[in-house]
C-alpha cells in the first residue's frame, strides 16, 4: 500500500515539474509555430542565476524569484533580439518552417557553451529550502519529502495562475488571438509581436521555476535540463501540443507511467517508458490525446 | 434598387487620394481615388484580381502603400498599421472568416475591441474583473444583437455553420463601435435566405457607420449601396451613383456585361 501510494505522490511531483517544461514549450508552439529547443539552455541559463543568487542571499526563495524574473527577461530578449529578425527574413521556402527549429537548436548549445564559460562544466547543487526527507507513513518512511510537496503545491500554483491568464484576462485573449490568426489579431488592435514576445516571456518564467523546482533533488549543470526537455517534449506531443491543459494532463500521464514502472518493475525503466508511451500515442492518436479533432484553423 | 436608407450627409469621413500599391513589378493599384460620407454604404466592385481586397488590405496596414494620400475627418493620416485601425474608429472583416474556433461566440467578438479592455491578471485571481469587463461584454452583446446572433453568445466558434459565423465575423468588426467599417465578400457563399439577413444588417449597420463593401453578389451591392467604385486591373475605371456605373459602358464591358 505504502508503495502504491509513494509513486502516486511522486507520480505527481515530477509530474508537475514536466508540466512546466511541458507548458513552456507549447507556450512558445503556440504563439510561433516554433518547437523551441533552446528551452533547456534557458531554464538552465535562468537556473544557475537563480543558484547564483541563492548562494549570495543565503535565500532559495530569492534565488527562485530571480531565476523566474531572468527567465522571463531571457525569453524576451530571445524572441525580439533573435527569432522576430528570424521570422520577418525568412519568409518563403521550405526554409520558413526549417530555420527557426534549427535557429532554437543553435541557441541551446551557445547558451549551454555560455554558461560553461561562465560557470565551468562541473556539477552544483541547491539546497532545498524545505526537508527532503520521505514523510513517515504509517510507520514506513516513503519517497516523498515536504521538498516534494512543495514542487507540487509551487506548480500547482504557477499552473492555476497561467489558466488565469489565458482564460480570463485581455491579455490572455491576445495571446490566444495572436496564436491562432496573428492577421485578425492586428486587425482588432492587438500588437501582435509584443503580445508573442510576452508569450516567450512567460514560458522563459515557467522554465525557470521548473528548474528551481528540478534543481534541488538533481545537480545543476550546463546539460542538467536535457532530460527534463525531453519529457517535457513528450507531454506536449502527448497532450496535443496546442493545449495548456494537454500540456498539464500530458506531463501527469507521463509522470505516472514512469513512476509506476520504475516502482514496480525496474528503476531502468524511465527512459523505455517515456519513449514507449510517446510512440505509442503517436500510432494511436498522432494528434495528441487531448487535441481538437478538427484541428486548427490558422 | 436601393432600400430606403439613413440619408447620407455630405460630411467627408474617408478620403484616399492617388493610392498606388504595387506587388514587385506588378501593380495592384493605380492612383486610385475613393471618398467615403457618413452613413453611406460604398460599393467597390470589379473582377477578380482588380484590386478590391488590396485597397481594403493597404487601408488596413496589410499591404505596402507605394504612394498616396489618406484622410479621415478632413486631417491628414499617416497609412495606419494594422493595431492602429480601431483608434482610427475603423474595423473590417475578411475574406476568410477567421473566427478562433476555441472560443466562445462572445469571445471572439470581445476580441474586437481588446485593445480597451482592461483585465489584468490580479483582478482576474480576485474575480473582481469588473466594470471594464462588464461594458466590454455588454458592448459585444450588443454587437451580436445588430447582426440577430445575440442567442449564440455561449457556443463555441467552431460549432456554427458558416453563414452564421460570416454573422459572428461581422459582429467582432462592430464592437469597437467604428465610424468606418469595411466589409470583405460578406455574403460570398452564403444561400439566398442568408444573403436576404446579409442585406439587412449591412442597411442597417449604415444608420451607425459608414460602410465600404467589397461584394460579388450583385443583388446584394445593389439593393444597399448608395454609390460604386469599380475597378478593373488596379485602375478606377467608374464611380458614382448606383444607376450612373450600371449604364457605364466602360463597367458593363469589364465586369456587369458579363450579366448582361
Amino acid at each position: 500500500m505504502n508503495q502504491f501510494i509513494t509513486a502516486v505522490l511522486t507520480s505527481l511531483s515530477s509530474g508537475a515539474i514536466y508540466a512546466l517544461m511541458s507548458i513552456s514549450l507549447v507556450l512558445v508552439w503556440r504563439s510561433t509555430r516554433v518547437v523551441n529547443f533552446a528551452q533547456a539552455g534557458q531554464a538552465v541559463l535562468t537556473t544557475f542565476i537563480g543558484y547564483e543568487v541563492t548562494v549570495r542571499s543565503g535565500s532559495y526563495w530569492i534565488g527562485l524569484i530571480a531565476a523566474v524574473i531572468s527567465g522571463a527577461l531571457v525569453g524576451a530578449i530571445i524572441d525580439r533580439f533573435f527569432m522576430r529578425p528570424i521570422f520577418k527574413r525568412v519568409k518563403s521556402g521550405p526554409i520558413v518552417m526549417i530555420a527557426p527549429v534549427v535557429a532554437t537548436l543553435g541557441l541551446l548549445g551557445l547558451i549551454q557553451a555560455i554558461i560553461g564559460f561562465i560557470w565551468g562544466f562541473t556539477y552544483v547543487s541547491i539546497e532545498a529550502p524545505v526537508s527532503t526527507d520521505g514523510y513517515n507513513l504509517f510507520g514506513t518512511v516513503v519517497a516523498f519529502s515536504p521538498f516534494n510537496l512543495m514542487v507540487l503545491v509551487a506548480a500547482t500554483i504557477a499552473m492555476l495562475l497561467l489558466t488565469l491568464l489565458f482564460q480570463k484576462t485581455n491579455i490572455g485573449l491576445a495571446l490566444r488571438a495572436s496564436a491562432f490568426s496573428p492577421e485578425i489579431a492586428r486587425l482588432s488592435g492587438i500588437k501582435v509581436d509584443a503580445v508573442r514576445t510576452l508569450g516567450w516571456a512567460i514560458a522563459g518564467a515557467a522554465g525557470g521555476l521548473a528548474g528551481m523546482l528540478y534543481v534541488p533533488g538533481s545537480y545543476l549543470h550546463p546539460n542538467a535540463m536535457d532530460v527534463l526537455l525531453v519529457f517535457g517534449f513528450i507531454a506536449a506531443v502527448i497532450g496535443g501540443l496546442d493545449s495548456l491543459f494537454g500540456a498539464v494532463a500530458g506531463a501527469m500521464i507521463l509522470g505516472f507511467a514512469i513512476n509506476f514502472a520504475t516502482s514496480y518493475i525496474s528503476y531502468k525503466l524511465v527512459f523505455i517508458t517515456a519513449f514507449a508511451l510517446l510512440i505509442t500515442v503517436l500510432l494511436v492518436k498522432p494528434n495528441g490525446i487531448f487535441s481538437s479533432s478538427k484541428g486548427r484553423k490558422d | 434598387m436601393c432600400l430606403e436608407s439613413t440619408p447620407v450627409s455630405n460630411e467627408t469621413l474617408l478620403s484616399i487620394k492617388s493610392l498606388s500599391v504595387n506587388f514587385g513589378g506588378l501593380k495592384a493599384l493605380s492612383n486610385v481615388n475613393l471618398d467615403l460620407h457618413k452613413n453611406e454604404v460604398v460599393g467597390l466592385i470589379g473582377p477578380n484580381g482588380a484590386g478590391k481586397t488590396t485597397l481594403f488590405n493597404a487601408l488596413s496596414g496589410l499591404a505596402p502603400v507605394a504612394s498616396g494620400e489618406l484622410e479621415i475627418n478632413g486631417k491628414s493620416h499617416k497609412w495606419p498599421k494594422a493595431h492602429d485601425l480601431v483608434d482610427l474608429g475603423i474595423s473590417r472583416t475578411l475574406q476568410g472568416v477567421g473566427l478562433f474556433p476555441e472560443l466562445t461566440v462572445l469571445e471572439n467578438v470581445m476580441i474586437g475591441d481588446n485593445k480597451n479592455s482592461k483585465s489584468g491578471l490580479i483582478s482576474a485571481a480576485l474575480g473582481i474583473n469588473g466594470r471594464d469587463e462588464a461594458k466590454l461584454r455588454n458592448r459585444a452583446m450588443s454587437a451580436l444583437e445588430r447582426v440577430y446572433a445575440s442567442g449564440i453568445a455561449d457556443r463555441r466558434a467552431d460549432t456554427l455553420p458558416y453563414p452564421v459565423t460570416k454573422r459572428v465575423a461581422i459582429a467582432r468588426a462592430l464592437v469597437s463601435e467604428p465610424k468606418i467599417l469595411l466589409l470583405d465578400e460578406p455574403a460570398g457563399g452564403l444561400g439566398a435566405q442568408d444573403i436576404d439577413w446579409m442585406n439587412s444588417i449591412i442597411h442597417n449597420l449604415a444608420t451607425q457607420c459608414s460602410v465600404i463593401l467589397v461584394e460579388h453578389h450583385m443583388d446584394v451591392v445593389m439593393s444597399v449601396c448608395d454609390r460604386l467604385y469599380v475597378l478593373n486591373f488596379g485602375e478606377l475605371i467608374s464611380s458614382g451613383e448606383v444607376e450612373t456605373v450600371r449604364r457605364d459602358p466602360a463597367v458593363v464591358a469589364a465586369y456587369l456585361g458579363v450579366n448582361n
